[in-house]
């Protein structure tokens, strides 16, 4: 039962966005192992279009879930435009080695409601019932919750 | 509770008997340990294409917390190259039990025992972590640093002292060790008790008494005491995940703390390397200047106080709700075991976001473990920009709630009443929702 509501939690489809989809300009500055701003809030389906900002060296911008990235050189401004049709939280990544924090150049996109988290606090909620669930079925414990 | 006794199987046996077989692998390992740095120190210092940063960080530091502990608890420690060389001096020679080799064999100061050490060790890692993570030749700098300090003070001191007093990891898997499905017991306690000699506890390196093992926490899983036996009465177990924990077995002051300082960390390591503040990255990795010493400074202020408080007032309350008069100390030292299942979740679901985004490296620096242009076995540039996938923020959701349901049970077989976990699974829910909210927030 435990199983079956946590993969219930796991997969049930969430209502759609009642917002109406808007046209994004988004611009991201990238220096070194940061991009400003770091975390982004769209709603689904918003025609977004991200320009990309070196402020240093060479970066890259790739979108996690996403066929999407951008590079840009030093003082270059790089742009492209996509379609905001997956829901959730997205990283994106430098994708050009940039320094040795490169690989944790990271950033965040929001999509409507962050449907993971819900379902992660969810979960958690139902692994602290099925514990109590559990210790029930234990003999020893059976005498101590009566 | 069910065990599958391995020493039952002759093939089995005739491996855990025979020294080469471990031997051949530590020297595989020491052969890794030491190549590793070298290409920290003479290697690219490109990071993502230096052998160093890529097998000690992602490679090695990954399959330890996926695979050596969740499979074999101490398992890697059995094979671990760092006391070889000080451990060989020990015993007169490579292939042969503890004897009287060289070294001054004293004891570990008394005041220095227990995990406190190891703790302080891991609170460095975590303070220095931007910089050592990143960097080839610190990288290899720390490993040099390591295995001389185990060299020399295995000339000081009895057997593993710096493994079991000192090393940062051995903390660590001692700590989760009391979670993984491996022990080593003895079949009989009566033909024990009854051998005068104690040749188990002359031979183990980790000056560990088989009849007295109740944790798997100090058993480093060399199997020196199932090959000296006479009796042939030392058993190799799988048993159930977290056999060590519950009300029988007996715990200490410096478990607890070394299980927070191990929250704090995994804690703090989601923030700083998978988070989307570039500033806090900064700061960690600027090591000396002002927001460095800031950062160190919540970084304690979380290790020694946030999460340390969290915890002592779950147990004051626990105290409060209990009928039966503990002391605080006592109760300290008891629930620890609930950050053990806790910790070492939350550290696997960090782990396979780190893991799954960076494994792509891993190939590229076996074709030119030194990034000097080789491509040895043709994957020199293969490497591609990793990223989160559906199944691997679901599996670390599905990982966190095991992590808060496995401690919250241990809560529960260790209270004396329902109602006197209550305060350690609120904090155990904190925590998870805290780690959750950095991983997928």
């Amino acid at each position: 039962m435990f199983v079956l509501s946590g993969l219930l939690i796991l997969i049930a489809p969430f209502p759609q966005s009642s917002k109406t989809p808007q046209k994004r300009l988004i611009r991201i500055e990238a220096s070194s192992f940061q991009f400003t701003p770091g975390q982004i809030h769209i709603n689904p389906n918003d025609e977004v279009t991200v320009e990309l900002v070196s402020m240093d060296v060479v970066h890259g911008l790739s979108l996690d879930g996403y066929d999407f990235e951008l590079k840009a050189d030093p003082g270059q401004t790089v742009s492209a435009t996509f379609v905001a049709e997956k829901t959730g939280v997205f990283r994106f990544r430098c994708s050009v080695a940039c320094g040795n924090l490169h690989p944790f150049m990271i950033g965040k996109l929001q999509i409507g409601p962050n449907q993971l988290l819900i379902r992660g606090v969810a979960l958690l909620i139902l692994s602290i019932v099925a514990v109590f669930y559990s210790v029930r079925q234990i003999p020893q414990f059976q005498t101590r919750l009566a | 509770m069910v065990r599958m006794d391995l020493t039952r199987y002759p093939w089995a046996l005739s491996i855990l008997r025979n020294r080469w077989p471990q031997f051949l692998l530590r020297a595989v390992t020491l052969a890794g340990f030491i190549f590793t740095i070298l290409a920290g120190l003479f290697g690219s210092t490109v990071g993502s294409h230096n052998f160093a940063i890529i097998f000690v960080w992602i490679a090695w530091w990954t399959a330890l917390k996926l695979i050596f502990i969740p499979f074999g608890g101490r398992s890697w420690c059995s094979i671990c190259p760092i006391p070889m060389p000080g451990e060989w001096l020990q015993n007169g020679g490579i292939l042969i039990p503890r004897g009287k080799g060289f070294g001054l064999n004293k004891r570990w100061p008394k005041a220095l025992r227990g995990s406190w050490l190891q703790a302080g060790g891991f609170l460095l890692i975590g303070l220095f972590g931007a910089l050592t993570l990143t960097s080839a030749s610190v990288t290899a700098f720390v490993l040099l640093f390591i295995i001389v300090l185990a060299f020399v003070l295995s000339l000081v001191f009895e057997r593993r002292s710096f493994c079991n007093y000192l090393c940062p990891i051995g903390g660590f898997t001692g700590l989760y060790a009391q979670a993984g499905p491996v022990e080593v017991r003895v079949k009989d306690a009566e033909v024990c008790a009854s051998h005068a000699e104690k040749t188990c506890y002359n031979a183990c390196p980790w000056g560990q008494y088989p009849l007295a093992l109740k944790s798997s926490a100090n058993c480093g899983l060399c199997m020196e005491c199932l090959r000296v036996c006479p009796s042939d009465n030392i058993v190799v177990n799988l048993r159930p995940w977290g056999s060590d924990l519950g009300p029988k077995t007996k715990h200490r002051l410096d478990e607890a703390f070394l299980g927070l300082v191990m929250l704090a960390s995994a804690l703090v390591d989601s923030a700083v390397f998978l988070g989307p503040w570039g500033e806090l990255k900064s700061a960690a990795y600027s090591i000396g200047s002002t927001p460095w010493f800031i950062f160190a400074g919540v970084f304690l202020f979380a290790a020694f106080v946030i999460l340390p408080g969290f915890y002592v007032g779950a147990v004051l309350l626990s105290i409060q709700l209990d009928s039966t008069r503990i002391t605080l100390r006592q109760s300290l030292a008891k629930y620890s075991q609930v950050l053990v299942p806790l910790g070492l979740m939350a550290w696997i679901a960090f782990t396979i976001s780190f893991a799954f985004a960076k494994f792509s490296y891993v190939l590229p620096v076996i074709s030119d473990p030194l990034g000097w242009g080789w491509n040895l076995i043709g994957y020199s540039n293969t490497a591609w920009v990793g990223q989160s996938t559906s199944l691997s923020l679901l599996l670390q959701i599905v990982i966190l709630a095991a992590g808060l349901f496995w401690s919250s049970r241990v809560a529960f077989r260790i209270s004396e009443t329902p109602r006197v976990a209550l305060p350690m699974i609120a904090f155990c829910g904190i925590f998870s929702y805290t780690m959750l909210w950095l991983l997928i927030g």
